[in-house]
């Protein structure tokens, strides 16, 4: 198991490298750096900038001094935010931890009862119901289901403000377009994983032994339907942080996703690539955690 | 260690299960056609992906109108179905704010939805079916290089990293193609990963190589008929995850330009006029969810298909 652990955090240091590397060379790579602060100067004052930021300089050597701030919590200034973009980043990270977190439980709220009960009962109304909306949250786009909502919620019957981050209100309809295409998701896999057990020999023995139903469905078969949800989930939560900057930048939330979305107008790479990694490592963080979930809760997969 | 991290094949764990073997059930003709009638989503999906596909093709000779042609005392007509004096056959659906023909537009856009579709499913296929088909039969070294590979670009967040690299480099189509292809590779490497791992070890595959079959050989003529099943069905829904990608760039300005028209792009453009006008949404809307899921059908009908055992035991 310790093993295990050290391995396995081991590549996840590895694959952090990596993304550094990656985030830095992409977005590096892709734009001219001293644009972004020149804006619409002439030659000669890009060159000056470029000297005098170290653009000039090789780009593996700007790297590496990149990598070193970054872990010692340095990641540069904004372009045009006149601040470090550490302190921008930790101010705007909250808001969107807090957006994910809601589109998170209302996925799983709705998503694993809905699976279990269809799983239980294939091919009753239930099932065709969690499966037919399974199927619209997987096609609709989220960007589409936020503006239906606004017309609706926000507009037309006026129950929901339609943008800002300051109540819980605000972040009712935002959470759901962000967590619909999981919860369609959630719904699926706890689905499918729910028929596997429910054919199972143990869930036999449960029921013969006389154990009530419901004991069954959520003591003995969700304990093992539930292992590769919470995977699913911890992967999707990275996606949702990246799919927050349509939803951020629908509803004006000031989050992340909707500082990305600024850093991305004006050219501001320093912030840019903080926000690509530090994106990265949660994500990296969080399907850890997951692969150390899964040993926990499923010994089977344990090595040895 | 050499395995990819658990969530990674969750994932894609649905497409993985799906029973790697060849293309062709052994039954006839007729047999599989009746298996067809038990897998409505699959017919629902074909009949709806054909008349988009059709409505794209003769985008060109049949549009009513031209889709960039601007004519401002014409703008914001409604569709025939509002009782409204402008509403008028000569633009069905209506023109958008610069008085283009709404119909004519929506035309096009599916040719550029599929267009980017199918063009980026392209290069993420080679890209992802490539990788994951040598970790699959070589294992080892190569399978450990390309679990790495796979993990560190699902810890890209893709929206971002595609939002950023378009904007940079400058959107146009060929660039939201090419971005999106080398993006959306991972599950092409993950679900034809683990077929090939199936595949490879069965009898025939030992049958080729005593009979000195090289690699190459063996590759080509062995493994790829066999994982075909899984990878068509990947490719079918990487169609649709790459839609609905370049639909959200465009939403936010930064896929394909103006004034081309796309599903995406036409939702963000009338967005100001959501409240007085809102057919303007929900018509390009409407379509790029109903293509979404027409794909989405046909390619899980395709699985279901494909798995008859693994369903039948599933649905039992």
């Amino acid at each position: 198991m310790l093993r295990y652990a050290l391995g396995r955090s081991g590549i996840a240091v590895l694959v952090a490298l990596t993304v550094s590397f990656l985030t830095f060379a992409l977005i590096h790579g892709s734009g001219d750096p001293a644009m972004g602060l020149v804006g619409e100067g002439g030659a000669q004052e890009s060159e000056n900038v470029r000297r005098a930021y170290g653009f000039d300089r090789p780009f593996l050597e700007q790297y590496r001094d990149w990598l070193l701030g970054a872990i010692r919590g340095d990641l540069g200034r904004s372009y045009t935010l006149r601040a470090p973009v550490a302190e921008v980043v930790a101010a705007r990270l909250p808001t969107t931890m807090l957006l994910a977190t809601f589109s998170l439980a209302f996925a799983l709220a709705l998503g694993i009862p809905l699976g279990v009960v269809a799983g239980a009962r294939p091919k009753t109304m239930v099932d065709r119901l969690a499966l037919a909306l399974a199927v619209i949250g997987q096609a609709c786009p989220a960007f589409l289901l936020a503006l239906t909502l606004v017309f609706w919620l926000g507009v037309r019957w006026q129950l929901l403000p339609i943008t800002g981050s300051g109540s819980w209100a605000n972040f009712v309809m935002p959470a759901i377009a962000l967590g619909f295409a999981l919860m369609a998701g959630v719904t699926r896999l706890t689905r499918a994983c729910m028929l596997d057990v429910m054919a199972s020999d143990y869930i036999r023995t449960a029921r013969a032994k006389g154990l009530r139903p419901g004991s069954v469905l959520f003591k003995h078969a969700l304990r093992n339907a539930i292992v590769p949800v919470i995977s699913l989930t911890a992967v999707q939560f990275g996606f949702m942080l990246g799919g927050s900057v349509v939803i951020e930048t629908i509803f004006q939330i000031d989050g992340l996703g909707y500082l990305a979305w600024e850093s991305i107008q004006r050219k501001d790479l320093p912030t840019m690539q903080a926000i690509v990694l530090i994106l990265s490592l949660v994500y990296v963080v969080l399907t850890f955690l997951a692969d150390m979930a899964n040993v926990i809760l499923n010994p089977r997969g344990r090595p040895a | 260690m050499a395995d990819l991290p658990e969530n990674a094949v969750e994932g894609a764990r649905e497409l993985v299960t799906s029973v790697a073997g060849p293309l062709q059930p052994s039954s006839t003709g007729l047999e599989r056609g009746w298996r067809l009638l038990d897998h409505p989503g699959l017919i629902i999906g074909a009949l709806l992906l054909l008349s988009i596909f059709l409505l794209a093709a003769l985008a060109g000779f049949v549009s009513p109108h031209d889709p960039l042609d601007q004519d401002l005392s014409r703008r914001l007509i409604p569709p025939i179905w509002q009782a409204d004096d402008r509403a008028t056959w000569v633009h069905p659906l209506g023109t958008d704010q610069l008085g283009r023909d709404y119909l004519s537009r929506l035309m096009h856009g599916a040719r550029i939805s599929l267009l980017i579709g199918l063009s980026t499913m392209l290069i993420s296929g080679l890209v992802g079916a490539g990788l994951g088909i040598l970790a699959g039969f070589f294992g080892g070294r190569i399978d450990l290089a390309v679990s790495f590979l796979v993990t560190t670009r699902l810890s890209l967040p893709v929206v971002l990293v595609a939002l950023a690299v378009v904007s940079l480099v400058g959107s146009s189509l060929t660039v939201v193609i090419a971005v999106l292809g080398f993006l959306l590779w991972d599950r092409f490497a993950v679900v034809l990963r683990s077929a090939t791992q199936q595949v490879r070890s069965q009898e025939y595959i030992t049958a080729a190589r005593a009979i000195g079959c090289s690699n190459l050989r063996i590759l080509l003529s062995e493994v790829l008929p066999n994982v075909m099943g899984p990878l068509i069905v990947v490719a079918t829904l990487e169609v649709a995850h790459a839609i609905l990608l370049e639909s959200a760039l465009s939403f936010l300005g930064l896929g394909v330009q103006p004034p081309t028209p796309s599903w995406g792009l036409m939702v963000a453009e009338a967005r100001g006029l959501m409240f007085f006008d809102p057919w303007l949404i929900a018509l390009p809307g409407g379509a790029l969810f109903v293509l979404v899921l027409a794909i989405n059908l046909f390619g899980d009908g395709l699985r279901d298909l494909m798995a008859p055992q693994s369903r039948s035991v599933r649905d039992a």
